[in-house]
């Protein structure tokens, strides 16, 4: 899969994409010279690392944003109300901390 | 469902740095890069020494921010922006934005030597230290960023730190660069306005940027934003801009809170007895009047 | 163009002559004289390039990789302390495969403080990774940076090059110099342009954290793009020397065909010995010279050949290993060893310091291997 990155910046003249799959390097000739990235991070699902999830209740939500612009992966789509990415969230509470209107809970994950 | 507005943004929408990356939860750092590129864009080079952030982009072949990184030794991030930067316009490239990224450590410590001279030649990149504090990279060890009586690896409970975070800042100021800031990760559009100010300037910009460690400094990751907040609410890291000179006091907290909540936070600063409470939060105060003189001065 | 100039001139012309985009250098003596010319030159806007004065040799190499990585051609000098402090970013130049250029003015290591010849300074840093060439004259020099670029910056070969002079025999020597006009050089060494470079519009993060999964084989493409080299080298001498005229190779024999005693010399000590085997011939002593130009990648097929037939090898060195032997005694013994060939082997240390490595310093070498127990290291000039 193809990830297309959105360009805030006008000055290039492409469209980035990356690569989005796990790179598997079998043979030295199909290495690089040097360490170089060949595909994104994304490939990467941290949300192993999480105890439990956040829910947002879409009801209480206010749309304010708040949560989206804090979370540190960022693993929350600007929706309204905003929706969890939860291939990647780590739960880390910052978004339920931060929520003015407490629309946020956590629910612990049975592993 | 019924109908509802779009999400209020206070901050632009796209995302440089994309989810995956390794920073552990609630990480302030990676919410730093995360606001930086935001402002900055994709027109940009980034060299990182060691550090955690090192690590935060991820492994050999993988990159969670997907634009130019260079990798550096320790205490080069200066000298390696320094190149790009020069090497860049010897070849007609105006436009690309040049960025230094490293940590206290990298910065206040062992890397000061190539900051000062970059800065002194005014050599055109920003320049960010992303400060936590400490050398979390190799399991929190003190630098010469680590405030007086915070816990360490290397400054046990019984030897706490003793003596001043290096007054960087200042140091930046003498050299004399067009363009100083602080910012923290708790004000997100301050910090982004920054940036946006500091790429539109030639010259050495330094941005020093706030940013917890819930690993480093034994805090609650959910607390990450909280912390930030404090630590500018408490006169600790008041947030400013020096422009040619001139400084300006971005935040002037109308009651300046205690600094006995922003310590109990962190599990850093427990040992600390009351006489070195009230010895902070009586320094910090001094502080604070200094920069204000400065403003009055040199405003 | 023939002109008279020191080594250093001559490193700075070379350069130039290269048409480097990027210079970032700290003096030291007897470096200065290069640091010094290059300001000059691109004052002047004889050269087209961006010089950076920076704080130290470490910041030096550190804005050379920034700027190569960024797809720049780039240079830098140095000497001694200079090259040591630069130690760790010259090991992350060469694994990060940047076909970056140095000269270095080869002089002793303090304390005591001596700013005259001695190799110890490149040999200590033997295993970065970089390509190390000695110059025997100031030609030499010039030529070689030309040279290193086109062999360095070849896809296969992708690492830095070392180009190595002796302090003040070659830095503060003037001698004739042929120049290479401007537009010929530019047909030999068309202009850089790596597959691999910082771009935004193809961005990618390099040197990034490497498991043991994957960072043995990036060592190993260094061992096969050092092969490589061992090739480059040879086949750019040639084509240097069908244009100009000037031939160089990996190593260079003189007067080896029929000799029972080979000396093997590097850098200016090369020049002399070549005179004293003239010398000695004229005795009636059947003496020859194998000149190790380039030390690393380590011309061993090169050495094989030229010493298969040698009685006595005597190996001189400006450099000592501390605890061991001169470095390329060492080195030369492998060679042997590797092709089966039990030749009687001499190591003999010489001229450290600055002291001088005069015809007749030689002679007594000479004298010295023809009366000595072999296979032993012997101090030359030691005051007993
Ligand atoms: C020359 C050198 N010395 C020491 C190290 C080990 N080292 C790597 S990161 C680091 C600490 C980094 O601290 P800081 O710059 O504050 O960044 P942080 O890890 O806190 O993000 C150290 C000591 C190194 N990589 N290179
Ligand atoms: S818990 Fe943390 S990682 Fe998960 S969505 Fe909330 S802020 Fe993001
Ligand atoms: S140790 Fe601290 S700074 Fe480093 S990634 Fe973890 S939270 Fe971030
Ligand atoms: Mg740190």
């Amino acid at each position: 899969m193809l990830l297309q990155l959105k360009l805030p910046s006008i000055r290039l003249n492409k469209e980035i994409s990356v690569e989005e799959k796990k790179i598997e390097l079998n043979k030295v000739d199909e290495f690089p010279p040097m360490p170089v990235s060949l595909g994104s991070m994304r490939v990467n699902k941290t949300s192993s690392w999480r105890n439990f999830r956040p829910i947002i209740d879409g009801e209480k939500c206010i749309g304010c944003g708040i949560c989206w612009k804090f979370c540190p992966e960022p693993a929350i789509f600007p929706t309204n109300p905003p929706e969890v990415d939860y291939d990647y969230c780590k739960g880390c509470g910052i978004c339920i901390a931060n929520c003015p209107v407490d629309a946020i809970t956590r629910q612990d994950e049975t592993k | 469902m019924n109908e509802k507005k779009e999400l209020r943004l206070s901050i632009p929408k796209e995302e440089v740095l994309q989810p995956g990356h390794l920073a552990c939860q609630g990480c302030g750092a990676s919410l730093a890069m995360r606001y930086a590129l935001k402002a900055l864009g994709r027109d940009i080079i980034v060299d990182i020494p060691a550090c955690c952030w090192a690590v935060i982009d991820g492994p050999f072949p993988y990159s969670a921010t997907n634009i130019p990184i260079y990798h550096t030794a320790f205490e080069t991030a200066a000298a390696v922006a320094s190149g790009v930067s020069n090497g860049l316009k010897a070849i007609g490239n105006d436009h690309t934005t040049v960025m230094a990224w490293a940590g206290d450590g990298g910065t206040f410590d062992i890397g000061i030597q190539a900051l000062s001279g970059a800065a002194e030649r005014n050599d055109d990149i920003i320049y960010t230290v992303y400060d936590n504090e400490a050398y979390m990279n190799t399991g929190i060890q003190r630098s010469s960023a680590t405030p007086h009586g915070a816990w360490t690896t290397t400054t046990p409970v019984k030897h706490y730190r003793k003596g001043w975070k290096k007054d960087l800042d200042s140091i930046m100021v003498a050299h004399g660069i067009p363009y100083l800031a602080t910012a923290s990760i708790a004000y997100p559009e301050d910090m982004i306005k920054k940036y946006l100010k500091a790429q539109k300037i030639k010259g050495t910009k330094f941005i020093h940027v706030y940013a917890p460690c819930p690993t480093g400094w034994k805090s609650d990751p959910a607390m990450t934003i909280h912390l930030a907040k404090m630590v500018v609410e408490t006169n600790i890291f008041p947030l400013y801009e020096v422009e040619n000179g001139k400084y300006k006091i971005n935040i002037k907290p109308k009651n300046r809170k205690p600094l006995d909540e922003y310590l109990a936070m962190q599990g850093r600063f427990k040992h600390l007895p009351q006489e070195e409470i009230e010895y902070l939060q009586k320094t910090f105060d001094e502080k604070w009047e200094i920069l204000l003189k400065k403003e009055e001065h040199f405003g | 163009m023939k002109t008279v100039m020191n080594g250093d001139f001559a490193a700075s012309y070379g350069a130039m002559t290269s048409d480097v985009k990027f210079v970032a250098a700290y003096p030291i003596t007897p470096q200065t004289l290069i640091v010094e010319k290059l300001s000059e030159l691109v004052a002047d806007g004889e050269l087209d390039a961006s010089f950076v004065k920076v704080e130290s040799e470490h910041s030096a190499m550190a804005a050379c990789i920034g700027a190569q990585a960024a797809g720049i051609r780039t240079f830098t000098a140095t000497s001694s302390q200079g090259l040591l402090l630069m130690c760790e970013v010259l090991h992350w130049a060469a694994r990060a495969r940047l076909p970056i250029v140095l000269a270095n003015v080869n002089r002793a290591i303090a304390p005591g403080w001596s700013i005259w010849a001695d190799a110890q300074d490149s040999i200590s840093q033997r295993d970065t990774g970089w390509m190390q060439v000695y110059a025997e004259n100031n030609q030499d020099v010039y030529d070689s940076i030309l040279m290193a670029y086109k062999i360095a910056e070849d896809n296969d070969v992708l690492l830095p090059m070392m180009v190595n002079l002796d302090a003040f025999f070659l830095s503060h020597t003037s001698e004739v110099v042929d120049l290479i006009d401007n537009d010929k050089a530019k047909e030999f060494l068309p202009a850089y342009d790596p597959e691999y470079k910082l771009d935004p519009n193809n961005p990618r993060a390099f040197g990034a954290l490497t498991s043991p999964e994957h960072y043995f084989e990036f060592t190993y493409k260094m061992f096969e793009a050092m092969e490589v080299a061992k090739k480059k080298i040879t086949q750019v001498g040639k084509e240097f020397g069908d244009i100009f005229g000037r031939y160089y190779d990996m190593t260079e024999s003189y007067k080896i065909d029929d000799a029972e005693t080979v000396l093997v010399t590097f850098g200016t000590i090369a020049g002399t010995a070549k005179e004293s085997v003239d010398r000695l011939r004229k005795e009636g002593k059947k003496v020859g010279n194998l000149k190790i130009r380039v030390f690393r990648p380590f011309p061993t097929e090169q050495i094989i050949d030229a010493l298969k037939n040698a009685k006595r090898v005597v190996v001189i060195d400006r450099d000592y290993s501390y605890g061991n032997e001169g470095a390329f005694y060492t080195e030369i013994k492998g060679a042997l060893y590797d092709a089966n060939l039990r030749i009687d082997t001499y190591g003999m240390i010489a001229g450290l310091g600055g002291r001088d490595v005069s015809t007749a310093v030689i002679k007594e070498i000479v004298e010295k291997a023809e009366t000595s127990e072999p296979n032993k290291t012997y101090f030359i000039g030691v005051k007993r």
